[in-house]
């Protein structure tokens, strides 16, 4: 017998107060970047370089002084921590595409901070390319996770899922020698894998935290196990798969800057292009995300309107772990080739905090997988630019970003309701 | 609801012995060993299925099935029997020395998974899944490695002093996470999933830096000087073994933990919050003050562990050295049940399966087969439903069905 | 649409829910159900909407029966329901979720929220509900949520509604406009059942009340009746309630409560500028319908609540600011309403359970190490004087009744020093076997000269155990009476009409 809650609203209501904490982390980071890398910057230039040598459009190259253009840059960050704190005061939240405004500008700042003097310059193609190939696993299981957690159920398992696709994409990939067949196998395999733990955790009530970790431990299990008692016995025929051709989409592709970055891609990139659309769409403009969210947020309340809670978890938990199926080919057949040992190497861990970053919704959990595939190849990146640069604490970053984000100081960040909660027809 | 009642009703007039039979059918023991024989019956079929000698045999199936099948048998044999000997006596060794060798392996891969262990299952008991072992045992390791490499002090007090700093160490990590769970509400688990990454960066740059812990004369891979001899936890059985003290603050770890959760009054505030943190809090007990206490002794434990590993390998340390213990000690703690007999059983498996590796590896048969079998034993352990769907064993506690039952037609009729 | 409820009966375990109520509805009019906390109506309205089938009797819509196995069945049927707690997904705007479970579609599968929202429009419009399709439901006061709900129902074409306590929840203007708002949509021809416990309510609105009691219809009065001859039908006759007392021997004020507010999370005040206190020797009983304050006042006093303005003191100690412990340790004992949640660890045995507020110190503690001799000592002990039913004081207390696991927490609390106890729903969901041993032990301490606080929704038992009676109402105190007051006054007082 729990206790009755009290609908709101029958009692008077004291006054609330917002809170500052995203100008107050603005602002702390514009002063950081006005006074590190401004004033106390490093003396040289900065060359931006904006274009490939490949490409048909050249743009001009940029050079500016590295302490001078700091400063303008860190201004302009006051400026708009300025905005938030002012946005703040009238009791709103710092919409998303200032802070996102806020971050680009950072991330020139930090960029040019790191290239001062380097050669190379700030070779921006090469850095949004890797950026964007390197986050398409954490952006496909971070959509395997946003599926599951809209409609309650915690996605531990997408390292074992994304882990799966990696695998098996390579091996039948190689044994049918036909790219695309590793690819929907992929996906049938950690579907399947999702499966187990949708019907253990929808049907049989068992912590879907455990299952989560206990199948990513699992699947590792199995797949050191295969890769090194099987594949490795004749790589050749189990564990060649290469990789797709990339695609240069005409006209697009030559696009100054985002033509070489984002029309010249594999197709496990472009089909990531086209599921966060369409997931976007399905969740927010359809019936059937309709439904899923209200079985995410009052199973209850979904239930009294006939929609059948344990159905729809089951379903979104196995789509979802297709989709993450997908992002694990793309380790293999969309980047690198053939299946190492334990490939995923945690990024199903990251993608789970891509999920919460991205506050649950596709578009902002794909700019967040972005952060990180960003900080990965910066990590490449700034060791060759500026060597003796402490490369370990930009990997630290998002991890970093995402506990001051679960930690609530970057604003309340809401997850489904329901999320986590079995729900048992009384 | 009527249907599950009708089915309830059916279950009570059986007879006395069979629902006796039922209660201990479902029970835990029974449920373990089951557990335990279908992960190895399933690691068998992995062996057997991808033996290349045996899918030549089953080609010629029909040419020579008894060929085929003792190919079968064989392989299991070698597998097993390897692991065997590889972890508790070797059969074929010409004295007894070498021939309790592995078992004495096996106490030694025990010891810090056992430690490592009792840091999870702590957590597990006050109602946290802390998988933050592994950052704490990097901090531990950090703290350790900063002992035993920089400062020089005697024999013994060397070693207590870098395992006293891996434990403090360990504790702040854990710390952190207690007060950002306590004063933010923080899901623990995406906690310590980036706090385990942030320490192993953290220690990768200590070890990366000149002043700080990189060898001398170190060039780009982040590795310390090898530890000083004073602060190496020995040899426990003589030069002949390399099992060492770790094994002792492995026992001392056990009777501590079991003293603190079973005996002690902080450990029966830490079940309290765990079972009931409502109750609990009735009860006069900080709740989030009780999540700070356990998580910072849970990462003591980790950082036992963390100093264990450090100070009894040869060679400089590296992060490698960490050895995916604290990720194993979520099995150890889940297959142990969070009691401190059952983490010590599971360290002890699990320390098997780790110094049977290797002459599974001689015997021609991978180790890796016992990743899914440890993965599937606990698998079965945590998801009851499965094993007993596999084996068609009973429900357990009909009454306790029945009451909750109950509970739920008293929760409609308010 | 004619709706008939025949013959229902439900049964749970040896409790009789419903016991053979008939019920007719016909089109277009107003049907009040009234009765008490408890007395079956909920279950009946659960029996009605699918989500509970009854053990005897049937349903007939149009003078055929019917069966529903779901909510679904229901509302196919053309029954919408109201629950008291709404069904509403509060990040969803109006207009999603009146449609949630029968979206409009466009060509590709696509949600048609434009014709959502010209459904919301034209139902709004049509009973001047003034509901903006597109606000979100978490956004909206609570008399629009309930709005939104019943839109939700008339979108599906119901032509029968229940509301289930809908004024509960609902400011006296708000209260207003809902009862426009069922005349207007009778009048139109939709038939309500109106779940209520409220007199003033049912005198305005119903074109036939039935009165229910203990499972039971008791009686089918006239709309016309007065509102004590209602309240007397509804909480039954005056009965002798057999419980020795001695006379009250009043000492010290041991709580004092003084101009208390506490906040919940959304910042409302559910408690608010509550002043009383209780004397050393006598029951003060807090009485009052579910929801009005009392779980969060009882909170505040233990020092589980944050206490936003007032004062409260324990045998002269200020523990306005204290934690749960101190307040413990000035000797407050406290009975939760919910012991399931608040008073027992299911887990614990019944040993362990009986120290879960001592395991500080003596007595049952030796250091920070448990004296389990002690423990097992004390708790044979108190298994004996407190007539615990059980097999041992290591049976684990999920495994007891409820009755005895009660037993178990009255045991702990009364088991130890204490000056003043604070004890919240007390009996609820005890046998009544229980009941009576409860309410002795309470009187007994009460006569050993203690100060007791008795908070209960059950004016049977207020009235067994109070010397004094305090009734609550959203938050306030409407009146401190002595226990001689009728029934039919303190029923008014719970309505929030003031003596």
């Amino acid at each position: 017998m729990s206790k009755i809650e009290v609908t709101p609203g029958m009692f008077s209501k004291a006054e609330t107060k917002p809170s500052l904490k995203a100008p107050i982390t603005m602002l702390a980071s514009a002063l950081m970047v006005l006074v590190f890398f401004g004033f106390l910057g490093k003396a040289g230039n900065i060359t931006y370089v904006w274009s490939d040598k490949r490409e048909v459009v050249q743009l001009p190259v940029y050079t500016v002084n590295s302490m001078f253009f700091c400063i303008v840059l860190g201004a302009l960050l006051l400026a708009i921590g300025g905005i938030s704190l002012v946005i703040n005061l009238q009791k709103k939240r710092t919409p998303f595409w200032l802070i996102a405004i806020f971050g680009f500008i950072a991330m020139m700042a930090l960029l040019g901070w790191l290239a001062t003097g380097a050669i190379q310059g700030v070779q921006m193609i090469f850095i949004l390319s890797n950026t964007l190939v390197l986050a398409i696993p954490l952006i496909l299981g971070g959509m395997a996770g946003l599926m599951s957690e809209r409609v309650g159920v915690v996605n531990i398992a997408i390292e074992g899922q994304l882990l799966t696709g990696a695998f098996v994409s390579a091996v039948v990939s190689t044994m049918t020698g036909n790219l695309y067949l590793g690819l929907v196998a992929a996906m049938i395999a950690s579907g399947l894998v999702s499966m187990v733990l949708a019907s253990l955790a929808i049907k049989y009530l068992v912590d879907q935290i455990i299952i989560g970790v206990l199948l990513n431990v699992l699947v590792i299990g199995v797949t050191n196990f295969l890769h090194s008692a099987w594949l490795d016995n004749d790589s050749a025929h189990l564990n060649f798969p290469g990789t797709f051709d990339k695609i240069a989409i005409p006209f697009l592709s030559d696009l100054p800057i985002l033509g070489q970055v984002l029309f010249n891609n594999r197709i496990t990139v472009y089909l990531m292009f086209l599921i966060v659309p369409v997931l976007w769409y399905i969740l927010f403009r359809t019936k059937l995300g309709l439904r899923a969210r209200a079985v995410g947020e009052h199973p209850l309340a979904a239930d009294t309107v006939g929609i059948n809670v344990g159905r729809t978890r089951f379903w979104w938990v196995t789509i979802g772990g297709m989709v993450a199926g997908l992002g694990g080919a793309a380790l293999t057949i969309g980047n690198v080739g053939s299946f190492g040992r334990e490939m995923s190497g945690g990024q199903g861990f990251i993608a789970l905090a891509v999920v919460i970053l991205g506050r649950w919704q596709p578009i902002y959990v794909t700019l967040s997988a972005l952060l990180f595939g960003f900080t990965i190849i910066l990590r490449v990146w700034a060791n060759q630019v500026s060597p003796g640069i402490p490369v370990d604490f930009i990997t630290m970053v998002p991890y970093l970003v995402t506990l001051v984000a679960v930690a609530g100081f970057a604003g309340k960040v809401r997850p489904p309701a329901a999320s986590g909660q079995p729900y048992e027809k009384g | 609801m009527s249907k599950k009642e009708l089915k309830l009703a059916e279950l009570e007039p059986e007879s006395k012995e069979v629902s006796v039979l039922k209660e201990i059918m479902s029970g835990d023991p029974v449920r373990i060993a089951l557990s335990v024989l279908l992960g190895f019956f399933i690691g068998a079929i992995f062996m057997v299925v991808f033996n290349p000698d045996v899918v030549k045999s089953w080609s010629n199936f029909g040419a020579d099935p008894n060929y085929a099948l003792s190919t079968v048998w064989w392989t299991i044999q070698d597998g097993y029997g390897a692991l065997f000997s590889g972890s508790i006596y070797n059969l074929n060794a010409d004295n007894f020395i070498n021939g309790i060798r592995p078992l004495t392996e096996t106490l030694r891969f025990a010891g810090p998974l056992i430690m490592a262990g009792l840091a999870v299952s702590l957590t597990f008991r006050v109602g946290l899944f802390n998988i933050g072992a592994t950052g704490q045992m990097m901090v531990g390791l950090a703290g350790a490695t900063f002992v035993s490499t920089r400062l020089h002090m005697p024999q013994v007090i060397h070693m207590l002093v870098a395992v006293l700093a891996a434990i403090l160490c360990s504790m702040v990590w854990g710390i952190i996470v207690g007060i950002l769970k306590a004063r933010t509400g923080a899901h623990e688990v995406i906690v310590t999933i980036m706090l385990n990454y942030v320490a192993t960066d953290l220690f990768t740059y200590f070890l990366r830096e000149p002043g700080l812990l990189l060898e001398a004369n170190g060039g780009g891979t982040p590795k310390s000087d090898h530890p000083d001899g004073t602060a190496m936890m020995g040899a426990l059985l003589g030069p002949s073994f390399k099992l060492n003290y770790g094994l002792i603050f492995a026992a001392i770890a056990v009777f501590v933990y079991w003293w603190l959760m079973e005996r002690s009054t902080f450990g029966f505030r830490f079940r309290m919050v765990g079972h009931n943190a409502s109750a609990a809090r009735a009860a006069g007990i900080k709740v989030e003050n009780t999540f700070v206490w356990a998580l910072a002794i849970s990462a003591a434990f980790a950082g036992l562990a963390a100093a264990t590993q450090g100070l009894s390998m040869d060679g400089g340390l590296t992060t490698s050295i960490e050895a995916g213990i604290g990720f194993d000690a979520i099995t150890v703690a889940l297959l142990g049940g969070s009691r401190a007999g059952g983490v010590v059983m599971a360290g002890l498996l699990f320390g098997a399966f780790k110094a049977g590796s290797s002459s599974m590896q001689v015997a021609g048969v991978s180790p890796e087969v016992l990743g899914v079998v440890k993965a599937l034993i606990v698998l079965f352990i945590a998801a009851p439903p499965i094993i007993r769907a596999l084996y068609r064993l009973p429900k357990p506690e009909p009454k306790v069905f029945a009451a909750i039952q109950q509970a739920k037609a008293a929760k409609v009729i308010k | 649409m004619k709706l008939e409820l025949r013959n229902i009966t439900k049964r749970f375990g040896t409790l009789v829910a419903n016991d053979d109520i008939s019920l007719t509805l016909k089109p277009g009019e107003i049907h009040s159900l009234l009765g008490e906390n408890g007395a079956g109506k909920s279950t009946l309205m659960n029996v009605l909407y699918g989500l509970l089938q009854p053990d005897e009797g049937e349903i007939l819509i149009d003078e055929k029966p019917v069966k529903f196995y779901g909510p679904g069945d229901a509302m196919a049927a053309g029954i919408g329901m109201v629950h008291q707690h709404f069904m509403l997904i509060p990040v969803f705007t109006v207009a999603e979720n009146v449609v949630l479970g029968h979206e409009p579609t466009g060509k590709i599968g696509n949600l048609d929220l434009n014709a959502a929202r010209k459904l919301v429009k034209e139902i709004s419009d049509r009973f001047g509900f003034d509901i903006d399709p597109d606000a979100k439901v978490q956004d909206l006061p609570v008399g629009a949520q309930q709005r939104v709900e019943i839109i939700k129902s008339l979108a599906r074409n119901a032509k029968a509604l229940v509301l289930d306590e809908p004024t509960a929840v609902l400011t006296p203007q708000e209260t207003d406009e809902l009862m426009d708002i069922m005349r207007g949509l009778a009048k139109s021809g939709t038939s309500i059942i109106f779940i209520t416990h409220k007199l003033r309510e049912v005198q305005q609105v119903a074109d036939r009340i039935t009165v229910i009691r203990q499972g039971k219809v008791v009686a089918s009065p006239s709309p016309k009746a007065s509102a004590s001859e209602l309240a007397s039908l509804m909480v039954g006759r005056e009965v002798d309630l057999d419980v020795k007392r001695k006379p009250v021997k009043i000492g010290a004020e041991t709580l004092v409560v003084k101009e208390l507010t506490v906040l919940d999370d959304r910042q409302h005040q559910m408690v608010d500028g509550v002043t009383f206190s209780v004397h050393d020797g006598e029951v003060l009983a807090i009485a009052g319908v579910q929801g009005n304050g009392q779980t969060e006042l009882a909170e505040a006093i233990l020092g589980l609540r944050k206490i936003h303005s007032g004062s409260i003191e324990v045998a002269g100690q200020d523990v306005t600011k204290s934690s749960v412990r101190e307040v413990l340790e000035a000797g407050l004992g406290y009975i939760p309403e919910d012991r399931k949640k608040d008073g027992l660890v299911g887990e614990f045995s019944i040993a362990e359970n009986l120290m879960l507020d001592g395991s500080f110190g003596a007595p049952f503690a030796k250091g920070v190490q448990v004296d389990f001799a002690k423990r097992d000592e004390i708790a044979e002990k108190l298994i004996q004087e407190f007539d615990i039913r059980t097999p041992s004081a290591q049976t684990l207390a999920k495994q007891l009744s409820g009755g005895n696991q009660q037993k178990v927490v009255v045991a702990r609390e009364l088991g130890r020093e204490l000056k003043v106890l604070v004890a919240s729903q007390p009996t609820r969901g005890v046998d009544v076997g229980s009941i009576e041993f409860i309410h002795e032990q309470i009187i007994s301490a009460r006569d050993a000269g203690k100060a007791l606080l008795i908070i209960s929704t059950e004016l049977d038992e207020v009235l067994a155990l109070a010397d004094r009676i305090a009734v609550m109402y959203r938050g306030r105190i409407v009146g401190i009476v002595d226990s001689k007051t009728t029934r039919e006054k303190l029923g008014k007082m719970m309505a929030g009409i003031a003596a």
